[in-house]
């Protein structure tokens, strides 16, 4: 009896979330339809999916799988760049937008999952600190690379350089596409709110359904015994690195919908970056370890929340900071555990009833 | 000769990863956590000095001695609030988020007070340096004092450790920390001792990182710590003599690549070098094997 | 033949021969036993045979089939499963879910079918919660399938461990002191459990027990370790009254 109830409630969770998701679409469709919601915050609609795509992504590494990856805004980093190049490539060949954008996403989540199948190769024979201090590293590679990077097009193919624009050789009538430290300019604006919303739900399908599964049940064998998991036959390097290839795919389609957002794309220290990887972090923290629904409202609401309160932006980083400190000793540090179960509502009804029962 | 030149910057760089890679190789050693903001304690200790050099205009001298007990007080603080309440948690993650919180934390309380533009640190050692085979090789005064200081502390710690009766403990509390306690050593007080010894460092390594290269930002910490964990891993976590050798040769190599490849990839280089290491010889040059227990 | 044949395994560590050339020949569907003080190098033979060490020599023979040297997931896939001294369970996922990664090897289909919920996802999730519920009944674990394993009391953590390891559907079943922590009570339904497996799954079992109520209760057949060498082996009753394996036990 009590199986089939917990199925449910598994399923209600996972039903509420996508409620809230569609639900919250619905008002700021709404709101924008009637002109209500201004314009400012219509700009911050498309970011808001891009943040929650990568708390959704990074929470599958760090709730999941139980390790921390400090790199993923580098693979954010690689489909921003590989889906904008595919974009301005294909401009010409593909008319249709929505059809080209669908591609360009497919290209940016195909290539950040290999780079994370290629990273995970070395990253996931470590765990703990070590791991995310080298996806870290890995991150900072990847920023690092791309400023060097030159890229061009003629009539011939394409042409690649790490020196500079005039080593790309180009004939008359190619045209650069990335320019090392200048980056992509003029990637085309397909991002838009829907499809934004569109991914997110796709993200949750994946994830959640992915927990739910043989193989969900596999990757949280590990986080929780790795030596058990292995003593009843679970191949450790196999599922830790399907979670890690699917997050880096997600994480792949929160930089296409960036790179398509914004004219003028180059990788620096604030949007790819270590500091990126930390912000995603902190939502993912703040919405629960584990949480995706969590995730989302944490993701959500950070973004926007700087903008409602533009007098405390100063003190908003440092906000962040302490409320990440604080978040941490209140849900981990044995004492406060201990504290809470003590004082838990639900403990406190439970005594209750056995009382009353007895 | 231009190599030589280089090759001697590099050392001196290295010196400073050194110093910094003692703080993180003794804590990981000890309390077995990663310090993620060991970093930013060298950079209040660069900005004690430069408030004290430069807003109260008082002898250098006495900013790096105030710095000095700055960040010995702050790394004792950080330990016992943050640190200390999540020791025996059940997840490994959560100190090391706690510290990348601190982290995070340090940088912008120094963002708010001193702001995002860099400011001009004076250096501490006004000594010119030495100019060698006819002018062609000079050697500046801060690259001097930042090797002989490196050595001097590595000599010191070393000693300290084998010697001392607070070292000993050092030693048995990173080997077994249970055991330690049941031995009637302060566990509690000796990694508070440790978080103490390191962050001492970590205010002269941001005094002579600073003197080397005189632009002071909120952030100047941050590269610099994550390259000197680098070298910490480099040399073979927990250990000391491994850290000064791992500083030193990841100081060499960005500065060579700096010269010799490229400049904007030389961090890339820095990090492969880590990979590389964890690839080949996951306990670094002079670290030991650890295996679970089942 | 035997269905487990260990010829001569020898490990060192550093110098110390935590287990010197030890053989151990178990029949197919027997009760065997393997007791030693503290430190005799018991638990080290388990993980030998689990490869969770590899043995610097000697062989291990399963059914048949050379294991010797093989990976602890290989070896699983052979046919041997088992539990842990101190308890090792997935506590973050329920008492039901332990057991359904338990069965991983057994009932399968792809991860995108898992993602994208097709039928096989939902035909082989139902026959794993069958088989899953068959299996937390025979210890009478049904009734909290749905409990974080986490907040199982002691003695039921221990049993969901062998519920566990019996779902990889093992042809031999390591315990490794299966009664540590019981109380009397306890221990002899423990007792009467592990009888039930081995009468009714058609199992082998050998497990390092303490309690020498249920090593003389059960074990068909005992090895006594000291210092990583057999001092003794052969019918419990035999080997329990063996004046040398008194002596190591009780000392002088």
């Amino acid at each position: 009896m009590k199986k089939t109830s917990k199925a449910k409630n598994l399923l209600k969770g996972d039903f509420l979330t996508y409620l809230l998701v569609i639900v919250v679409y619905a008002v700021f469709q709404f709101m924008i339809a009637n002109g209500s919601l201004g314009s400012l915050y219509e700009g911050l609609l498309v970011p808001v999916c891009i943040y929650v795509i990568m708390a959704l992504a990074l929470n599958l590494v760090v709730g999941i799988v139980g390790e921390l990856s400090l790199g993923h805004a580098g693979f954010m980093c690689v489909g921003a760049f590989s889906g904008a190049i595919f974009s301005k490539i294909t401009a010409d060949m593909i008319t249709t937008d929505l059809l080209r954008f669908v591609l360009a996403i497919l290209v940016g989540a195909v290539t950040a999952a290999v780079f994370g199948f290629l990273i995970g190769i070395p990253v996931l024979r470590l765990n703990g600190d070590y791991l995310a201090i080298v996806t870290l590293a890995f991150g900072e590679i990847i920023k690092n690379v791309m400023n060097v990077i030159y890229l061009g097009v003629d009539e011939k193919g394409l042409h690649f350089s790490m020196k500079d624009e005039l080593a790309l050789n180009l004939a008359e009538g190619g045209k650069t596409i990335v320019k090392g430290p200048q980056g992509i300019i003029g990637t085309p604006h397909n991002s838009t709110f829907t499809i934004g919303v569109v991914l997110i739900l796709i993200t949750l399908v994946i994830v959640l359904n992915l927990i739910h599964s043989r193989s969900g049940r596999a990757i949280m064998a590990i986080r929780d015994n790795r030596i058990a998991a292995e003593s009843i036959g679970i191949n450790i390097t196999k599922y830790k690195m399907m979670a890690f290839v699917i997050s880096a795919a997600l994480a792949g389609v929160a930089g296409v919908l960036y790179s398509h957002n914004i004219s003028s794309l180059q990788a620096q220290p604030q949007n790819f970056g270590y500091n990126m990887s930390i912000m995603i972090l902190v939502y993912v923290v703040l919405g629960g370890i584990g949480n995706m629904r969590g995730s989302i409202i944490a993701a959500a609401i950070l973004t926007v929340l700087p903008e409602m309160l533009r007098e405390f932006q100063d003190y908003r980083m440092l906000m962040y900071a302490i409320v990440l400190i604080l978040m941490m000793l209140f849900n981990w540090a044995p004492a406060c555990r201990r504290f809470r179960e003590r004082y838990s509502l639900k403990r406190i009804f439970a005594k209750k009833n056995t009382k009353e029962a007895q | 000769m231009s190599f030589i030149n280089y090759l001697i910057s590099g050392i001196s760089l290295g010196s400073i990863y050194a110093i910094i890679a003692l703080g993180y190789t003794m804590v990981y050693g000890i309390a077995k956590m990663l310090n993620f903001a060991h970093g930013d304690v060298i950079m209040v200790g660069a900005f004690t000095v430069y408030t004290v050099s430069r807003t109260m205009g008082m002898n250098p001298i006495i900013g790096v001695l105030l710095s000095v007990v700055v960040c010995t007080v702050l790394g004792m603080l950080i330990e016992r609030v943050a640190y200390k309440p999540l020791r025996g948690a059940s997840s490994p993650l959560a100190v090391l988020i706690t510290a990348i919180g601190v982290s995070y934390l340090l940088q912008n309380l120094a963002l708010l007070i001193f702001g995002s533009t860099p400011v001009s640190f004076t250096s501490v050692i006004p000594w010119k340096g030495i100019s060698l085979a006819g002018g062609k090789l000079n050697i500046s005064g801060v690259t001097i004092v930042t090797i002989v200081a490196c050595i001097i502390i590595m000599a010191g710690l070393t000693s300290f450790i084998r010697h001392s009766k607070a070292g000993q403990a050092m030693l048995a509390v990173s080997e077994d920390k249970g055991a330690a306690q049941l031995m009637g050593i302060n566990v509690n007080g000796t990694i508070a001792l440790t978080f103490a010894i390191g962050s001492a460092l970590a205010a002269l390594a941001g005094v002579l990182l600073c003197s080397a290269y005189p632009s002071l930002t909120p952030y100047t910490g941050a590269m610099p710590g994550i390259k000197a964990f680098v070298a910490a891993v480099f040399g073979g976590i927990g250990s000391v003599p491994g850290a000064m050798i791992g500083g030193i040769l990841l100081g060499i190599i960005e500065n060579l690549s700096k010269a010799y490849i490229s400049q904007q990839l030389s961090d890339a280089i820095v990090f492969a070098v880590l990979i590389v290491v964890l690839l080949i010889k996951p306990t670094g040059i002079m670290g030991k094997n650890i295996q679970e227990k089942v | 033949m035997a269905l487990l044949e260990v010829k001569n395994i020898t490990i060192s560590f550093g110098g110390l021969k935590a287990v010197n050339s030890f053989s151990v020949s178990i029949e197919k569907g027997q009760l065997y036993g393997l007791i030693g003080p503290n430190g005799a190098g018991k638990t080290t033979v388990f993980n030998l045979l689990t490869g969770v060490y590899k043995p610097d020599s000697g062989a291990v023979e399963l059914d048949g089939q050379n294991i010797t040297g093989k990976s602890t997931i290989e070896i699983n896939h052979a046919g041997i499963a088992r539990t842990f001294q101190n308890i090792r369970l997935f506590k973050e996922l329920s008492v039901l879910d332990n057991v359904k990664v338990g069965l991983h090897n057994e009932y399968k289909y792809s991860t995108l079918s898992g993602i994208l919920r097709l039928p096989s996802y939902w035909k082989t999730e139902k026959q794993m919660n069958e088989r899953a519920m068959e299996l937390l009944k025979v210890f009478d674990l049904d009734g909290e399938a749905s409990t974080l394993a986490a907040n199982l009391p002691y003695g039921k953590q221990r049993k969901l461990e062998i519920a566990r390891a019996l779902a990889t559907d093992p042809k031999l079943l390591l315990l490794d002191e299966p009664a540590a922590g019981m109380n009397p009570n306890e221990t002899a339904e423990l007792m009467e459990t592990i009888r039930f497996v081995r009468d009714n799954f058609d199992m082998t079992i050998l497990l390092i027990e303490h309690d020498m109520k249920l090593v003389s209760g059960i074990c068909e057949k005992l090895t006594v370790l000291n210092f990583g060498a057999t001092l003794a082996c052969g019918e419990t009753a035999q080997v329990l009254n063996d004046p040398e394996v008194i002596k190591a036990y009780l000392g002088e």
